[in-house]
C-alpha cells in the first residue's frame, strides 16, 4: 500500500491510529494463536498480552473521540504494506522465544514513533501535526516500557533454533 | 424490526485454528479473504469456499463460511458444478501451485475456457510443502534440495500467460504480505463477472525460507489493468513474476448454462439420468 493522502482533520487522524492499533492487536492475537497451536505457549501468552495492550490502545482513542465503534480506517495509509505496529508474519518462527517477541514489538513500537514524528512534520493543518506529535510521544513511552521488558528477558542462547526433528526433515 | 449487526473481518473466521508453519503466507490470504468479504458486504451463508488438497487448502475450515475441501486437484471442479447449481452463491476457489498447476492443470485451463462466475485464488509458494519438499509446477528449474538434487532443469509453469491464453475474464497477482492489498485485489475478483483468476505470492518458511526475501522483491501497483488480450499478454511477457495488480478485466459475459435453475429438485435430474 502507498501512502494515498495524509490526514487532514484530527478525526482522520485518530480514526487512522484507532485503524493502527486495531490492526497490530488482531495480528498478536493471529500470532498467539500460531504458537498456540504449535506448543509454544510462553510466547503465545505473550502475543496475547500485547494483543491486549494494543487492545486497550485502541479503546483509549476511541474513548477520547467519543466513538463506541472503531470507524472504518480513512482513506490515508502509510508507507509499509501493513500498519507500522504490525509484526510481519514471516517474522514468527515456532521455536521463537520471548526475547524474539519483545524485540518484534520493540521494532513496531519504534515504528510508530517513526510514522508519528514524520507526520508531525509533514504539511498538514497545525492541530493533526499536535496531535501526532502527541502520538510519538506516547509510543516513545512504549518503546520505553519495552526496553525495560526486555531488560528482564534472558536473550537466546545460541542453537536456540535447533530441532532435532525439524518439519524439513526428508529423511 | 432488528438492526443487521454489521459484519467485521473477524465474522468470516471459524473457531478452527490454522496449524500452518508459524510465518507460513497463507496466513495472509485469510486475513485478505476476510478483509475482502466484509468490503463486499457478504454474509458467510451465502459465500462458499472449495478447495483441494495441500496445505493452503485447509482454509476452508478456518473461514465460517460454507466449505468443501475436496479432492486433489478437482477444486475447480466442485466450484463449477456448485455456481452452476446455485447461482445465488458466491464460490470462492482456493488451493496452492501443485494442486492447482498439476494435478488440476486441466482443469484450469478449462475453468478459464468455461467462464463461470467464480474466483480462484492460488497460494503459490512453488513446492509441494505438505508431502515434504517436492518441487512444484512453478518452481525455478534451478531450485536444489533434497528431493532435487541440482534441479529440475524444467521451465516453470507461466500461471497467468496460461489464464490469459485460455479465457480467464479478470487476473491478477497479489502477495500475502501486503493482506491489506490482496484484500482489494480479491474484492475485485469477486465483483467481476466471470472466471476471476488470483494468483498470490504465498512463502513457505518451511521448504523455501528464501521466499521470505520475496517482501523486498514484489512492486504493489506494477501490473495495469486492460481490457485488451495483446496488451495484457505483452505486459505479462514483460513482467519478472513480482509486478502486483490487476493484469487483464476482460469484458467476456459469465458462461451460465441455459436450463439450469437454482434449486432444482434432484427428482427431476433422477428421472432425466433414468434407464
Amino acid at each position: 500500500m502507498t501512502r494515498k493522502k495524509p490526514p487532514r482533520t484530527v478525526q482522520e487522524f485518530m480514526a487512522l491510529a484507532c485503524a493502527m492499533e486495531s490492526e497490530a492487536s488482531d495480528r498478536y492475537e493471529e500470532l498467539a494463536d500460531q504458537l498456540t497451536a504449535h506448543h509454544n505457549r510462553e510466547v503465545a501468552e505473550l502475543f496475547a498480552k500485547l494483543s491486549r495492550i494494543e487492545g486497550k490502545h485502541r479503546d483509549q482513542i476511541m474513548a477520547r473521540m467519543g466513538w463506541t465503534t472503531a470507524p472504518a480506517a480513512p482513506d490515508v495509509a502509510w508507507e509499509t504494506p501493513e500498519g507500522p505496529e504490525t509484526t510481519d508474519y514471516g517474522d514468527l518462527h515456532y521455536l521463537m522465544q520471548p526475547y524474539h517477541a519483545l524485540k518484534l514489538a520493540e521494532h513496531n513500537e519504534r515504528r510508530a514513533v517513526t510514522f508519528f514524528e514524520t507526520l508531525a512534520h509533514a504539511r498538514v493543518p497545525e492541530e493533526v501535526r499536535a496531535m501526532a506529535a502527541e502520538m510519538a510521544g506516547e509510543e516513545r513511552e512504549h518503546v520505553r516500557l519495552i526496553e525495560e521488558w526486555l531488560a528482564k528477558v534472558p536473550p537466546p542462547e545460541r542453537g536456540w533454533d535447533e530441532d532435532l526433528d525439524p518439519p524439513n526433515a526428508v529423511d | 424490526m432488528t438492526e443487521a449487526i454489521p459484519l467485521t473481518p473477524a465474522s468470516f473466521k471459524s473457531d478452527v485454528k490454522p496449524v500452518w508453519c508459524p510465518g507460513c503466507g497463507d496466513y495472509g490470504v485469510v486475513n485478505a479473504l476476510g478483509k475482502a468479504l466484509t468490503k463486499l458486504a457478504l454474509q458467510p451463508e451465502n459465500v462458499a469456499v472449495v478447495s483441494g488438497i495441500g496445505c493452503s487448502s485447509r482454509i476452508p475450515a478456518y473461514t465460517s463460511c460454507y466449505g468443501f475441501h475436496g479432492v486433489h486437484g478437482r477444486a475447480l471442479v466442485v466450484g463449477t458444478g456448485l455456481k452452476i447449481a446455485r447461482p445465488d452463491l458466491t464460490v470462492i476457489v482456493t488451493g496452492g501451485d501443485g494442486d492447482g498447476y498439476s494435478i488440476g492443470g486441466n482443469h484450469f485451463m478449462h475453468a478459464c475456457r468455461r467462464n463461470v462466475d467464480m474466483t480462484y485464488i492460488v497460494m503459490d509458494n512453488r513446492v509441494y510443502g505438505m508431502t515434504k519438499g517436492q518441487p512444484s509446477p512453478t518452481t525455478e528449474p534451478d531450485w536444489d534440495s533434497k528431493l532435487s538434487p541440482e534441479g529440475t532443469g524444467l521451465r516453470e509453469f507461466h500461471p497467468m500467460v496460461i489464464a490469459l491464453a485460455s479465457g480467464a475474464n479478470f487476473i491478477a497477482r497479489g502477495f500475502t504480505g501486503d493482506p491489506n492489498g490482496l484484500a482489494e485485489l480479491i474484492a475485485q475478483a469477486v465483483r467481476h463477472p466471470g472466471f476471476s483468476f488470483v494468483e498470490v505470492l504465498s512463502p513457505c518458511i518451511t521448504f523455501r525460507p528464501e521466499q521470505l526475501e520475496w517482501k523486498k522483491m514484489v512492486r504493489p501497483g506494477a501490473l495495469k489493468p486492460t481490457a485488451d488480450l495483446t496488451r495484457a499478454s505483452r505486459n505479462i511477457l514483460r513482467d519478472d513474476g513480482f509486478g502486483l495488480g490487476v493484469l487483464f478485466a476482460g469484458e467476456r459475459p459469465a458462461f451460465q448454462p441455459r436450463g439450469v435453475q437454482a434449486a432444482r429438485p434432484v427428482s427431476d435430474l433422477e428421472r432425466r439420468f433414468a434407464l
